[in-house]
């Protein structure tokens, strides 16, 4: 993609730099929509409590404290959401690659009858508002004894994951060639250890960006994780449930917290956000 | 086989819960069939509310959102210097939770918060504004389309992208070759041809709107009700399962309707180009 000249298209002639300008100018005003209310948020969380109340508020760091994260980090409930979090999103990605895994490998490998449909599943799937059924599965869980419990949300965020592991992975195993397998057949390999010792080490990467992709999704789901449990929330239903009570600068700490391992994830696995979305 | 596992997980997950969710919606105590739990949802002052403003923001913000990534897209495609950069930038926001994006520009549009601090610095304010009064329904709308535009643009950018990529670059370098102006190729050339792609954007992001929450919690909380916030006060605060899955039943019937459309839009785009 990188390897086109940057001006393989239109040739210089007049107007060109004009026009150019005008691209870059508004490629740069959307840089700034983009990253300003992350700069602002991070301005607002690492100012004391107290510049909360302060107005005009100062556009530069003037008054840098970490005091304001630090009191949302010992707020009660907080620290345990974040572990309930972090295990949810495990479960997550354990539950999700195992069972979006194979049937990645299988859209990438095989040709069979109802592939059509089932990327049609896969379709609606993604579209699909998952998140409202956890108001019924809330009742069966409640029969179940499974409410108010880490496995219950990781269950429902693994459904909201699955077509975006299925896609990821497809996408993976299409890249990792089929005649490298066929080679170590013929030196030998069964077709599971062929699997096992050469198309797997290769697909390594994108397994783990898919892994990641599913972390970012657990770790950002708000509405079931809040429906599904009471005590044991994850951190987004921690912060959405004491919403309403809780001071600017609680919320402005708790923002900034969901946002940084997102952002730093999505970093990881940015060369397969087209995959996620764009296919068809 | 391989795919048996990802299948009958999804059945459990979704078809299931699906029944359930209706069960619950007509299902008296007895069990006997009822209509009192939609006829509670209706009844309730915060229903029409939520049922307009949830249309009034996806009328608002899908569009929005379509321009704005048209925009992003062509310039990701024009293959400016920088290009792979800007791409990751704007994608940002696929990352960021609705509940975080909503506390961001909550910082933005507060009282003592950001947007008045800078509007009174350059003189268009005399004194803060307070932007998210639900006295003042225009400004509180306005924000959330503001910050529902940011979180989710980024969305419609990626399937707009990845369409403009099937285009072959020829048809670009063909109109450059006629002398097309920049503004002229896209009207002519590249609109027509990133149809599917427009369309594939328009439905799911109307599919999503139905799904608008967290942002609108964090900015309006409790003051601009939408559907997907009474299902989950019918359920928490009022705990009354039967009216949230009377919710559910409604945003459900709302997406599957959507989703059927789309389907039939994309099975005569795939006809089409068949042909």
């Amino acid at each position: 993609m990188s390897a086109i000249p940057a001006d393989a298209g239109p040739r210089p002639g007049s107007g060109y730099y004009l026009d150019r300008a005008l691209v870059y100018g508004i490629a740069v005003f959307f840089t700034l929509w983009i990253l300003v209310p992350f700069y602002l948020i991070a301005l607002s969380a690492f100012s004391p409590r107290q510049a909360v109340f302060d107005y005009p508020k100062p556009l530069v760091p003037t008054d840098l404290s970490a005091e304001t994260m630090a009191f949302f980090t010992n707020s009660r409930g907080v620290l345990p959401s974040v572990v309930n979090s972090l295990v949810v999103a495990v479960l997550t990605i354990v539950i999700g690659l195992a069972l979006g895994a194979p049937a990645g490998y299988a859209l990438a490998r095989f040709q069979f009858r109802g592939k059509e449909s089932f990327s049609l599943l896969i379709l609606a799937t993604k579209m699909f508002p998952i998140s409202i059924l956890s108001i019924p599965l809330a009742v069966t869980f409640l029969r179940l004894g499974l409410y108010d419990n880490v496995l219950s949300v990781a269950l429902v965020h693994t459904a909201m994951a699955l077509p975006f592991v299925i896609l990821v992975t497809s996408g993976v195993f299409v890249a990792v060639s089929n005649e490298l397998e066929e080679a170590a057949q013929t030196l030998g390999c069964s077709r599971w250890s062929a699997f096992l010792r050469v198309s797997l080490p290769l697909a390594l990467p994108g397994l783990a960006a898919a892994a990641i992709f599913t972390f970012v999704i657990s770790w950002n789901e708000v509405f079931a994780a809040t429906i599904l449990t009471l005590r044991n929330r994850t951190l987004p239903a921690q912060v959405l449930t004491t919403l309403t009570d809780s001071p600017l600068y609680y919320k402005f700490a708790g923002g900034l917290f969901m946002v940084v391992p997102a952002i730093v994830f999505i970093f990881f696995m940015r060369r397969y956000l087209l995959n996620l979305w764009g296919g068809r | 086989m391989l795919l048996l596992p990802s299948i009958a997980f999804l059945a459990l997950l979704i078809l299931v819960p699906m029944v359930q969710a209706l069960l619950l919606s007509v299902q008296a105590e007895g069990g006997e069939l009822t209509l009192e739990h939609f006829r509670r949802m209706s009844s309730d002052v915060a229903f029409s509310d939520a049922f307009r403003n949830t249309l009034v923001l996806l009328i608002l913000i899908v569009p929005l959102q379509i321009a704005l990534a048209l925009v992003m897209a062509l310039i990701v495609h024009s293959r400016i210097k920088g290009h792979a950069w800007f791409l990751y930038v704007y994608a940002i926001p696929l990352a960021i939770s609705d509940l975080a994006a909503g506390i961001l520009w909550l910082a933005i549009f507060t009282e003592r918060g950001y947007l008045n601090t800078v509007l009174q610095g350059v003189g268009v304010l005399e004194t803060p504004h307070t932007w998210l009064a639900y006295t003042d329904f225009a400004t509180l709308l306005a924000a959330i389309v503001i910050a529902e535009s940011w979180r989710a643009t980024a969305l419609v950018l990626v399937i707009l992208i990845a369409g403009l990529q099937l285009i072959p670059r020829d048809y670009f370098e063909a109109a450059d070759l006629f002398g097309a102006s920049r503004l002229r190729r896209t009207i002519h050339v590249v609109l027509p041809l990133l149809r599917p792609s427009l369309q594939s954007a328009l439905i799911i992001r109307t599919i999503f709107a139905f799904q608008t929450f967290a942002v609108v919690f964090a900015l309006a909380g409790r003051n601009m009700p939408v559907l997907y916030g009474e299902a989950y006060n019918w359920y928490s605060l009022n705990r009354n399962p039967n009216v949230a899955a009377a919710y559910a039943v409604v945003l459900l019937t709302l997406t599957i309707g959507c989703t059927i459309v789309y389907l039939r839009v994309l099975h005569v785009g795939r006809a089409e180009t068949t042909r």
